[in-house]
């Protein structure tokens, strides 16, 4: 797959012309054409991407930065902000390593473009524990042995909190049909199931 | 990846201006779960990405009317749980829920979802000249006909292609009498979704019929009793999280205990969303028992043609859509 997200790029030292906030409100200044396409000076490299402004919440902190304009919001997160918990398992929405909360729903961050979260809140792995410990998710993935490699459990428990405030834990078999967005190489579904049939009493639904 | 600008537009207005000035590369993205991963393998490859998720009142979903009305930017999992969907019109509901995960549910849109492209194994992964592909590259030949055929279609190939048509929301569209709302650069009009894909012929990659300009700004589906003994069946390689192999959509309108009219569609099998005319004609005025179900499947599979590895889909298909109608015929009763 050509990748488009190598570090260096993230430091273009020219910033393009989008200014915060425009990236919301669509005015004629900013169109694709007028503003970004022509450029004096060196031509850009083909690594040389279009950069957006984005601010957002993640784990309840304000973020605001500018990025590549094809960034995935998994690379967002792992590569700029350093909350490597969310998992880059396919890259293309097939496995569910990348789960993370948007406005509460559980998403593909590899799929979802950076830009997107713009004006959003966004929660990983690394915002659920509270204050006084684990979240009960995590304890119950402790408790089941509901891993054994753990790659996929970031992106498991976030589907699987999502899975219980949704509604959609009430049985194991809804459970399971629910969880099939999260693929488990090492096979630990039995005590995946079993855990969250032991946290869904503890979490509110939404 | 293209280096590419993006923005987000905030009414249809907006965003077809913007698409307009924007030139050639211009592409709409709304949950983006197809057109991002296609431009992450290389095969899309636009310049200008305009955000149409947000359209201000494009997620709606409308049941009170004498029709289902579902905005083009709606969620899949939102109309795949919304209360009159989920009770009275289970074809849809099932179409929606069978689809994807959870996760891509919340980020896939309804509109999205009818354009969404191929999963061709050779459209998908031959890029830069690894596999032929006459959709991706006009004119370059077609790998998997006479290829690794398996997921390939056995109704409306054509010398040229035989891709299926991928989603499954379009099949219970197409047995449902859907129509489609569009927003283009000269105003708005309404299609039957029958009209909205082209058949592969000897231009696979023209597949749909609305301008490029053009926004789906939603979808109606007229309300009926038939959506009450309705059903969504699928068939795949694993149990959930797959596309089709094969799948049937089906409702009836009864008359006593007598099909009236029946409501059949494929996935799955075919190179566009595949209205089963023929067993719906074979099923006019029968009651349903397991042997008349058959034959109205087997009529509609009459025109099927398998390649080296696919023929399987005919009888599974059949046999699919058999069980279906038995299914949907139940819940007249
Ligand atoms: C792992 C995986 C599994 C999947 N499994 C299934 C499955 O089992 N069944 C199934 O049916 N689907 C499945 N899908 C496909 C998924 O449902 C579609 O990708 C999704 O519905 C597309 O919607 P979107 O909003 O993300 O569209 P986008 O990816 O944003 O857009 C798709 C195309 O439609 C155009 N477009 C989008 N909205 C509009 C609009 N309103 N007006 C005009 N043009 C528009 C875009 O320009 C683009 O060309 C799967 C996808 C993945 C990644
Ligand atoms: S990395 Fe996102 S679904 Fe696999
Ligand atoms: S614990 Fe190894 S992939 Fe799930």
């Amino acid at each position: 797959m050509p990748n488009s997200q190598g570090k260096h790029r993230l430091e273009t030292t020219r910033r393009r012309v989008l200014k915060a906030g425009t990236i919301i409100s669509l005015s004629g200044a900013m169109l694709p054409t007028t503003g970004l396409a022509q450029q004096a000076g060196p031509q850009p490299s083909p690594e040389n991407g279009v950069t957006v402004p984005v601010s957002f919440r993640v784990n309840g902190r304000p973020a605001a930065l500018d990025i590549d304009a094809r960034a995935s919001l998994l690379d967002l997160l792992r590569e700029r902000l350093g909350l490597v918990g969310a998992k880059k398992g396919c890259d293309h929405g097939q496995c569910g390593a990348c789960t993370v909360h948007m406005n509460g729903r559980r998403i593909a961050s590899c799929l979802t473009m950076a830009a997107k979260a713009h004006g959003r809140d966004v929660t990983t792995i690394e915002g659920i524990a509270g204050a006084d410990g684990l979240h009960p998710m995590q304890q119950a993935f402790i408790d089941h042995d509901a891993l054994q490699c753990g790659y996929c459990t970031p992106g498991q428990i976030m589907a699987a909190i999502a899975c219980v405030k949704e509604g959609h834990a009430t049985t194991p078999e809804q459970i399971k049909e629910y969880m099939s967005g999260n693929i488990c190489r090492c096979g630990a579904y039995v005590g995946i199931v079993a855990a969250i049939e032991q946290a869904a009493p503890q979490i509110e639904r939404s | 990846m293209k280096p590419l600008s993006y923005v987000r537009a905030g009414t249809a207005r907006e965003a077809i201006d913007a698409f307009v000035a924007a030139g050639d590369g211009a592409r709409y993205i709304a949950g983006g779960t197809n057109l991002y991963d296609l431009m992450k393998l290389g095969i899309e490859r636009p310049a200008h990405l305009i955000d149409i998720a947000d359209l201000e009142g494009a997620d709606r979903i409308d049941t009170d009317g004498d029709r289902l009305f579902f905005g083009g930017a709606a969620l899949m999992a939102n109309v795949a749980e919304d209360p009159v969907v989920s009770r009275d019109y289970l074809v849809l509901a099932e179409s929606l829920s069978k689809a994807a995960s959870q996760q891509l549910r919340n980020m896939a849109t309804v509109g999205g979802n009818l354009l969404q492209r191929t999963r061709c194994p050779y459209f998908r992964n031959g890029v830069n000249g690894t596999y032929p592909c006459n959709k991706r590259e006009p004119g370059s030949g077609c790998a998997a006909l006479g290829g690794l055929d398996r997921s390939q279609a056995v109704l409306g190939a054509s010398e040229a292609c035989n891709a299926v048509s991928p989603g499954d929301w379009p099949v219970a569209l197409m047995a449902m009498d859907a129509t489609i709302e569009l927003q283009g650069r000269d105003g708005t009009r309404v299609i039957p979704i029958s009209e909205l894909y082209r058949p592969p012929s000897q231009t696979p990659h023209l597949e749909f019929t609305i301008g490029r300009e053009e926004i789906v700004t939603g979808i109606a589906v007229p309300k009926t009793a038939a959506g009450r003994n309705s059903v969504y069946l699928k068939v795949r390689d694993r149990e959930s999280y797959a596309f089709a192999l094969v799948s049937a959509a089906v409702a009836l309108e009864m008359d006593g205990d007598r099909v009236g009219q029946a409501h059949v569609a494929l996935g799955g099998v075919a190179t566009v969303p595949w209205r089963a005319r023929a067993a719906e004609a074979f099923l006019r005025g029968r009651t349903l028992d397991r042997e008349g179900a058959l034959a109205a499947a087997t009529a509609a599979f009459a025109d099927a043609r398998a390649g080296r590895h696919n023929a399987f889909k005919i009888e599974l298909g059949a046999r699919t859509l058999a069980d279906a109608l038995i299914t949907a015929g139940s819940k007249s009763q």
